[in-house]
């Protein structure tokens, strides 16, 4: 009834979508995603990255097949849901955001049960060994960790042996060591090539993990490249972070712009950021400004731009900012 | 079916088998689902089987007035062992019959008159019957002789006490608990948990998920029905009267049954409360109407037709019919056909409203 998974994926992209929209039923009606086209191909790790209420989880969970478009045209390796459904599903795996596996069952019998979905797949200790649960293989599921749980959520995902996984913010919570470890595991299946689209609000994380990402922002998709070239399409690379207490007069404040090399400023109510390209020569001036002006210094630092400052850019927010308001979800 | 030349290793476990199984590991490795579902009908069966076990003709107790006579009364009461008195006075006796302490007052004012006073409330039958009893003996005793020769014949079957009574309605209504919460609630759990999603992203085939749901509830089940009559034939010689055979369909048909309401109450509930509240909704009136603990025939004839056609009147019915008076298919099948109905129209319905995903 199945091809050999092989020869059933060989369309060129592994995703294609197009004008994807989704709206959720209610009153008033959440236009969680307002169009979105996106290509991703074949051995690539794409990340999805945007704020809490951006529309993430729902973009990859109509990619998944679990929850309908409004409207749009979605194809994984060609094909599409409603017409190739079992077919489809025993190519992907998928971690979703939020699922509570059962605390009473092994990490071992937990895979066991989603193996036994699958027509052909790696063996359930292949995947224990994969996610690096080998010691943890007859341990309940309650008493995981954090980090654990979500290795062997990554484990269900994988143990189908799929050539697409959808992971919707694997790395959520975890402290760096447990991200590091799944970031590994993650290099470890684009480098066998297959395909990884991801979620996350982690800037770093995208900017490192990912070949590509895209940048979505209140249900569309705001930016997409790699990493280094959105941040090279910042223009100036560096930034040079000044933050004061008490305050600083505004007409004083003004003349940082005037300094030379400082192609923009970018002002806060105790602090301020120059985009810069060579900081060495912006500092000087910058110091002896702020020692006229008589300023209280509380900080100054120079740094690398980085995503967070192309979401800046774009949005006028910060990523994180808006996810401790709840900013997005209110929207 | 696919051939894998590179895929590493072809399916090992069927999933019918796979649910079945992780079904009965979740449920095992549960401590208080394990005592509702095992531990609790026997201690039903333990406390209601002694409370009203049959102990012999109960004595008659009466109480005896302070009275001139009433050393002549208790002269006549001596050849019935089974009466007993207590004497009181006149004031404490009315108090006594107030308060319920005592059905039946005996004063004697005067023996030589043979003036009998009995003094009861005459709106309680048994009061009425006592004062009748009572009266016969003494009647008797001072001399009255019967016209017509009478004999008693005292009928006590096993099938006829109320532990008999009562052990197939407690199977039934573990019938039905073990299908609303064991399908039912389990099911609304996975959706909580999102896990139905999670496996809706897999091939699983649902028929095959629902499988082995019903699977698993038929596991639990054989042990939790075979415990009860166990444990109530050992302690008060509860036996089957009839087929095993037509008793063991009834048990599967009545599982099947309460599972398609199970599946029909979680097709579309999304929260916990819902589903508790729907099941309680579902449950509540069926455990007071349906005879578990007392016929429905008590209830008001105009209630009947409505009792009868609820789910769990006909499955304890017919449990009844097989085991207290050997029933067989003969007498039972309206019963029975009922039973499959009300089977396949939950399965039908609940099937098609039966919500995967969110949408
Ligand atoms: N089932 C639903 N019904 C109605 N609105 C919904 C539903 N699910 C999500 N939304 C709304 O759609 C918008 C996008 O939600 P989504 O879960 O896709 O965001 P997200 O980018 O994944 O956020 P997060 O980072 O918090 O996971 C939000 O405004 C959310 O409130
Ligand atoms: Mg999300």
């Amino acid at each position: 009834m199945l091809e050999s998974k092989v020869a059933a994926v060989n369309d060129d992209w592994a995703i294609e979508v197009e004008a994807l929209v989704k709206t959720y039923a209610g009153n008033p009606p959440v236009e969680a995603v307002r169009g979105i086209d996106l290509k991703i191909g074949r051995g690539e790790c794409f990340g999805v990255l945007g704020p809490n209420g951006a529309g993430k989880t729902t973009t990859i969970e109509i990619l998944e097949g679990i929850l309908n478009a409004t409207s749009g045209i979605v194809k994984i390796f060609g094909m599409e849901w409603g017409r190739d459904d079992r077919k489809l599903r025993e190519h992907i795996g998928v971690s979703l955001q939020e699922t509570e596996l059962s605390e009473k069952l092994t990490v071992h019998e937990t895979l066991t049960l989603f193996r036994s979905f699958y027509s052909s797949g790696i063996s359930v200790a292949e995947a224990i060994a994969r996610v690096g649960l080998q010691d943890k293989a007859n341990v309940w599921v309650k008493k995981l960790s954090g980090g654990q749980k979500q290795r062997l959520a990554v484990a269900t995902a994988i143990v189908g042996d799929p050539q697409l996984i959808f992971l919707d913010e694997p790395t959520t919570g975890l402290d760096p060591v447990s991200r590091r470890q799944l970031w590994e595991i993650i290099r470890g299946f684009t480098d066998s090539g297959r395909t990884v689209l991801l979620t996350t609000h982690y800037m770093d994380e995208a900017e490192r993990l990912c070949d590509r990402i895209a940048i979505i922002d209140a249900g569309r998709v705001i930016a997409e490249d790699t990493p280094s070239n959105l941040i090279r399409s910042l223009g100036p690379q560096q930034r040079i972070e000044v933050t004061w207490e008490g305050t600083w007069m505004e007409s004083e404040r003004g003349e940082v712009s005037r300094i030379p090399g400082a192609e923009s400023v970018i002002h806060s109510s105790q602090g301020l950021t120059l985009c810069v390209d060579e900081p060495h020569r912006v500092l000087p001036e910058l110091m002896s400004l702020l020692t006229r002006s008589q300023v209280a210094l509380s900080n100054i630092a120079t740094r690398h731009a980085t995503l967070e400052d192309v979401f800046v850019n774009l949005t006028g927010r910060h990523l994180l900012e808006s996810d401790e308001s709840g900013w997005g979800a209110k929207r | 079916m696919s051939n894998s030349q590179n895929s590493p290793q072809d399916r090992v476990l069927h999933p019918i088998f796979a649910v079945t199984v992780t079904r009965v590991r979740e449920f095992i490795r549960q401590p208080e689902a394990v005592f509702w579902v095992y531990v609790f009908p026997l201690l039903m069966i333990f406390v209601l089987g002694l409370a009203f076990r049959s102990q012999g003709p109960a004595p008659l107790e009466i109480d005896l007035v302070d009275s001139a006579g009433a050393e002549q009364v208790k002269q006549w009461l001596a050849a019935d062992s089974d009466v007993t008195w207590k004497e009181v006075s006149g004031e404490e006796s009315r108090r006594r019959l107030r308060t319920g302490q005592s059905l039946l007052a005996v004063k004697l004012q005067d023996t030589a008159a043979g003036r009998i006073e009995y003094l009861f409330a005459p709106d309680r039958p048994e009061a009425r019957a006592l004062r009748n009893e009572i009266d016969q003996r003494l009647q008797l005793a001072a001399g009255r002789s019967d016209t017509l020769t009478t004999t008693d014949q005292h009928v006590q079957e096993s099938g006829g006490r109320y532990i008999d009574f009562l052990v197939p309605g407690l199977i039934g209504m573990g019938l039905m608990g073990g299908g609303l919460w064991g399908v039912g609630f389990a099911i609304v759990d996975l959706r909580i948990r999102k896990l139905l999603k999670r496996f809706l992203a897999t091939p699983m085939r649902p028929a095959d998920f629902l499988a082995g749901i019903m699977i698993s509830r038929m596991l639990f089940m054989v042990p939790e029905i075979l415990l009860m009559f166990v444990f109530s034939w050992l302690l008060f010689g509860v036996s089957i009267h009839g087929s095993w055979l037509l008793l063991t369909g009834l048990v599967l048909l009545g599982a099947v049954q309460f599972s398609g309401i199970g599946l029909l109450v979680a097709s579309r509930c999304k929260t916990l409360e819902a589903a508790s509240g729907l099941m309680n909704l579902v449950m509540l009136p069926m455990w007071t109407l349906c005879g578990i603990f007392f016929s429905w025939k008590k209830f008001p004839e105009v209630l009947h037709p409505l009792i009868q056609l609820l789910p769990l009147t006909p499955l304890i019915d017919s449990l009844r019919g097989v085991v207290n008076d050997g029933a067989g298919i003969d007498e039972l099948w309206p019963q029975v056909l009922l039973i499959v109905g009300w089977a396949l129209t939950s399965f039908v319905i609940a099937l098609s409203i039966f919500r995967w995903r969110d949408n």
